[in-house]
């Protein structure tokens, strides 16, 4: 079935250089295929990872449609409540050892607002104890609508989630 | 506007390719087979692929643990399948980036190339998608840092509703469906790859698929040996709680990991928009203008086929005949895909320089060169040939050495798009006429040509194996190819000076006949 008879042609030194060239090859590619190494994180560093989305509360609040905006509508569509769908933005800030590191409005997601606002930010921080404030707006106001503080020990090489819970309205530090 | 780039790395091909001529024969070149090579490795990484699909498990529980008795318990076995699976892959890119590279560098991507170039950007993008998504399989640390990192760079296109990245935030976020998933795009991308690999060539007649013998098992037997002395190995498990700290990276495939990092995925996403635009637009930025293509001449067409057997881009197809004369077939020009290399001219058998000018015609046509204008650079070489001994006329093309640099005392040149445009009864007619002692024919190394075909044309119907054949009555001793790449001006020179120290040779020895009385008598 397979045909060796191409090797009589082929001359000797061609042999030795075919050898070499697969040794160069092959070792260019052993080399770069796992280096060199990369270093991401020092071995005194920790991560602490900012996510959370969360719905901004509703742009307009809802209104009950007087007679005449009913007799407007389409008789399919005569819903008594009248609801925007759109969300107001949410604004996120992060207060790291009493330094204000992250400061984010985020727009609702979705061609009609309709949708979460999104954070995502990761952090290298030197491991030890630090203290982390965090806050987020979700409404009209100018005061924040939930806060949270903790003084955290971030452990090298772990990472550090903060997050929030939407049903409890409340911020969870995990990996503390 | 790529000149000066060009002009750098041409060099640098070019000298390599000597060098590796003398290393292992041009014969096993891989810089001439670099496409070749790159689907030879992808069957190879097919392969191995499909039987490591056996073992592997996809639940989040087994999967890293299933890696690991792949590599290890039958290590001589699934570990080397493994082996081969990764270094194949990296071999793909190694061989992809240069032959991409060789091609802007010979200027083979626009014009009539564009197809060829434009099909190879997605390509590339199957194949590092193919090569990444294989890595996460895996599911050790090294691929929990490239879930991450792909993830966050998706999506901050935000085009899922939720981040994507948060599935990755917690232990026990992850299911068994995931693997699932990945396991179905590490499929279905790489059998994407392969259906535009084969777009890819779809416009090139006889494109070199498949590596010669020696080298392809000469890469099979390095890559085996690699395997198994440099076996493919896990980083520790994934675990959402641990960031991934010191990794060793696939440099092939992920270059542009470290560049996220420092750079984050607003710039990333700029850098390859602007590297995918600048490649799909790139033919079109040389603004060259295209040599007219080949015409046909129905009159003289009588649809023997060679034309389209011969020319290396399929621009040439047969159609059924419209003019009404008793031939079934006609032939075609794709004006689109035509290179205008001359080569279905070459082919033509009524591509011939004995009749008048007036009768002179032929069935397919350079409007550029026209078979009229050959003949007469033709006779006008004939003609500056004032005597002498061992007088030769040499054929040159417009890629390889500039073939008017060897004119002088006794030769004298014509210079043709491609060498394959010569038809071999225009080397009948130099010898028989006497117009010459002997005929060389030159052009780019085989695997350099600027037409894909030439040389190899040339060689074939000069020794008569290809039709349309040089005819018997011309003594072969007096015909010659030498093929010189322009690097090489000095080879062309020795071979031309060993052709007429044969030619002198072969006029001192009784055995040759006086050959200017034998064409007149
Ligand atoms: C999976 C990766 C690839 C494979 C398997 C592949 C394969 C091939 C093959 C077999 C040929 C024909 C060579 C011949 O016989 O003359 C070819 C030609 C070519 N390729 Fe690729 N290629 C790949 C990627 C690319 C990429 C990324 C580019 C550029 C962006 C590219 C650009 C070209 C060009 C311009 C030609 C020349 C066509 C011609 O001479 O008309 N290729 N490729
Ligand atoms: S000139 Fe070359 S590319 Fe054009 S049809 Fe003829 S052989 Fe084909
Ligand atoms: S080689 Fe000439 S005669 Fe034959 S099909 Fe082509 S154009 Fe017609």
């Amino acid at each position: 079935m397979l045909d060796f008879g191409f090797l009589k042609t082929v001359r000797p030194r061609h042999f030795l250089g075919q050898a070499l060239i697969y040794l160069g090859t092959a070792a260019f590619i052993a080399w770069l295929s796992a280096h060199p190494t990369y270093t991401r994180l020092a071995p005194d560093q920790g991560v602490l990872k900012l996510s959370l989305t969360h719905a901004g509360q509703r742009a307009e609040p809802c209104h009950e449609r007087t007679p005449e905006e009913l007799a407007k509508l389409p008789p399919n569509m005569r819903a008594k409540m009248s609801c925007s769908r759109a969300r107001l933005p949410v604004t996120l800030e992060m207060d790291l050892n009493g330094k204000t590191i992250f400061r984010e409005t985020a727009a609702p997601a979705g061609l009609s607002k309709d949708g979460n606002s999104r954070f995502y930010h990761r952090y290298v921080l030197p491991a030890g104890a630090h203290r982390l404030a965090v806050r987020l707006r979700d409404g009209r106001g100018p005061a924040f609508d939930y806060t949270a503080e903790r003084d955290v020990i971030v452990q090298p090489g772990k990472i550090m989630v903060i997050d929030f819970i939407n049903d409890k309205g409340q911020f969870i530090f995990l990996g503390v | 506007m790529f000149k000066p780039l060009q002009s750098l790395l041409r060099p640098i091909f070019l000298r390599l390719e000597s060098g590796v001529d003398w290393l292992v024969g041009p014969g096993a070149n891989p810089l001439y087979h670099l496409g070749a090579l790159t689907f030879f490795f992808f069957w190879i990484v097919a392969a191995t692929g499909l039987y490591l699909f056996i073992p592997y498990e996809t639940s989040v529980a087994t999967v890293y643990q299933s890696v690991e008795k792949i590599t290890h318990e039958q290590w001589y076995f699934s570990g080397v399948m493994r082996s081969l699976h990764r270094y194949g892959s990296d071999a793909m890119v190694v061989t992809t980036m240069v032959h991409l590279t060789r091609e802007f560098a010979f200027d083979r991507f626009s014009g009539a190339r564009w197809f060829a170039w434009i099909t190879g950007v997605p390509l590339l993008a199957f194949l590092f998608t193919s090569g990444i998504t294989g890595y996460w399989l895996v599911w050790d640390m090294l691929a929990q840092y490239l879930a991450v990192g792909s993830l966050e760079w998706v999506d901050w296109f935000g085009i899922f509703g939720e981040s994507t990245a948060r599935n990755f935030l917690f232990r026990g976020f992850l299911t068994d469906r995931f693997f699932t998933l990945l396991i179905f795009i590490h499929i279905f991308v790489p059998l994407f790859l392969l259906i535009v690999m084969f777009v890819h060539i779809i416009r090139i007649s006889r494109p070199g698929v498949n590596p010669p013998k020696l080298l392809a098992w000469g890469t099979f037997l390095m890559l085996l040996a690699l395997s198994f002395v440099f076996p493919a190995t896990s980083h520790g498990p994934a675990d959402l709680g641990v960031e991934p700290a010191v990794l060793n990276l696939d440099w092939f495939y992920m270059f542009l990991y470290p560049v996220f990092d420092n750079w984050g995925p607003a710039k990333l996403w700029a850098l390859v928009a602007v590297v995918a635009v600048a490649l799909f637009v790139m033919p079109w930025l040389q603004f060259k203008k295209r040599p007219a293509a080949a015409e046909v001449h129905l009159d003289q067409c009588n649809g023997c086929t060679r034309c389209t057997l011969d020319c290396p881009f399929g621009a040439v197809v047969m159609i059924n005949r419209t003019d009404g004369r008793p031939f079934a077939r006609e032939a075609k020009v794709d004006p689109d895909i035509c290179t205008a290399c001359g080569i279905c001219v070459g082919s033509c058998p009524t591509s011939t320089p004995f009749r008048s000018a007036a009768q002179l015609a032929t069935g397919i046509d350079l409007p550029g060169l026209p078979l009229v204008a050959l003949k007469e650079k033709v006779v006008a070489a004939m003609d500056r040939l004032n005597g002498g001994p061992a007088t030769v006329i040499v054929f040159g093309c417009e890629h390889g050495v500039d073939a008017a640099s060897l004119e002088g005392e006794g030769v004298a040149s014509v210079t043709v798009p491609c060498t394959g445009m010569i038809p071999p009864p225009f080397v009948d007619f130099i010898l028989s006429d006497g117009g010459a002692d002997g005929v060389l024919l030159t052009g780019c190394r085989p695997g350099d040509c600027f037409h894909r075909l030439g040389p190899r044309w040339t060689d074939a119907r000069m020794t008569g194996a290809r039709e349309p054949a040089l005819r018997d009555r011309v003594p072969r001793e007096r015909v010659r190819t030498a093929w010189a790449s322009p690097d090489q001006p000095n080879k062309l020179k020795a071979e031309m000076a060993a052709f007429r120290a044969d030619l002198a040779a072969l006029e001192a020895s009784a055995v040759a006949p006086p050959k200017k009385e034998a064409a007149h008598a």
